[in-house]
């Protein structure tokens, strides 16, 4: 996007709209409109509508992203048994069917509401902000959504979450980033999961797999982390904990207003 | 498989702008894609006559235009081409840069036919 005006005008695209420009002539009795809107202007909308719905709660919203059985809803699990229990959570689960996920999360005590996607390959803002109606957010300190399996099509969509996490579990290989360069370029933190495999399946180099994240200019930390033994999850709670402090410290500075979230339908929350 | 859903955003937002502007049929859409969009040009295509169909822009021609990956240097300051997985710096090899262009998912322009348009009718531009 365009520094000066936020436009969407960028290095990539200028050269069609100059003079000259591909997109500049039209044949006449046809009139040619420019728009260099999104194509998902929609969903972006919806996004950060969420993404004012988690702010006016002070609640902090984390995507969870990888392929399918990369163990994001263990790593839920063990991540409920270790936060503070002060920290109040809610889980928003995708998957193409099933409640499994979510009767998983359930039976830990935690509010999970389970999206059941059919056949759509990811999570998009409008499901999560059909979800939203049904959870009250005034309860919550933090709220997981745990993406559908899948490394490709949820780097596309935005939800208005604040935060995005990517698990890279070793079984899959050390190549993942070079080969899903989106999702894992867009990621705030790569969590290298099921690390206690790694003297199993010592052909999975962390090493190598950093290298492959600072190919696609990745600055996300990266944490080798086993849901199992719990190997890296005193710092997977310490970066969940820095996160609420850091959102919370940014929405002091930054209020969110009511204008800044109007509805033009009725909500009916709880 | 996300392309279909996209696709179909696409269509509602042409729809609009037809709308807006009297419009009596789209003769063509051009869209801009970058290869970190994480969208495949050829499966846009494909899904396009499903996502139109009774729609306004049935029928109208989609021309995509690829962008290039560009990514300039946080060190030299150099900007240069680069590939969707290798996004270092080509002068000084440089890791850490920013991404300039390559990511883009936009719907650059549409061209509108009107009944009452007289022969040579200004070329409008809504640049947001």
């Amino acid at each position: 996007m365009c520094d000066t005006c936020g436009c969407n005008i960028t290095h990539g695209n200028e050269n069609f709209i100059k003079p000259g420009g591909k997109l500049h002539k039209t044949e006449s009795g046809k009139e040619a409109v420019t728009v260099l809107h999104s194509l998902l202007n929609e969903n972006d909308h919806t996004a950060k509508h969420n993404k004012d719905h988690f702010d006016q709660h002070q609640v902090l919203a984390i995507n969870l992203m990888s392929s399918p059985g990369a163990g994001k809803t263990a790593l839920l699990e063990a991540t409920i048994q270790q936060l503070d229990k002060d920290i109040k959570i809610a889980v928003i689960e995708g998957d193409l069917e099933t409640e499994n996920d979510a009767e998983r999360i359930r039976q830990h005590g935690v509010e999970a509401i389970q999206i059941s996607t059919g056949s759509a390959c990811h999570l998009d803002a409008h499901m999560i902000h059909q979800a939203l109606h049904n959870l009250d957010l005034s309860k919550f300190d933090i709220v997981f959504i745990e993406n559908v399996g899948n490394l490709v099509c949820p780097a596309s969509f935005d939800l208005g979450q604040h935060l995005d996490v990517t698990l890279l579990s070793v079984p899959e290989g050390d190549d993942k980033p070079a080969k899903y360069p989106v999702m894992f370029r867009k990621s705030d933190l790569v969590v290298i999961s099921k690390s206690d495999l790694l003297p199993i399946l010592d052909d999975f180099k962390p090493e190598r797999a950093k290298g492959y994240l600072q190919d696609i200019a990745s600055t996300a930390p990266i944490l080798e982390l086993s849901s199992k033994n719990k190997q890296g999850m005193p710092e997977w709670i310490d970066w969940i904990n820095q996160q609420i402090s850091k959102r919370k410290q940014y929405l002091q500075q930054h209020p969110v207003t009511a204008g800044n979230h109007s509805h033009t339908h009725e909500h009916h929350h709880g | 498989m996300h392309e279909l859903a996209i696709c179909q955003s696409l269509i509602n937002q042409v729809e609009s702008i037809a709308l807006q502007h009297q419009a009596r049929n789209v003769s063509l859409i051009v869209v801009g894609i970058g290869p970190l969009s994480g969208v495949e040009a050829q499966l846009l295509k494909n899904a396009y006559p499903i996502a139109s169909a009774g729609s306004v822009a049935e029928n109208t021609e989609l021309v995509i235009e690829y962008l290039p990956v560009k990514v300039k240097c946080n060190k030299c300051g150099c900007e240069s081409d680069a590939l969707p997985n290798k996004l270092v710096c080509k002068q000084c090899g440089n890791w850490q840069t920013s991404l300039v262009s390559g990511d883009e998912l936009l719907l650059m322009s549409v061209e509108l036919e009107k009944d009452d348009a007289p022969k040579d009718s200004p070329s409008i531009t809504s640049i947001h």
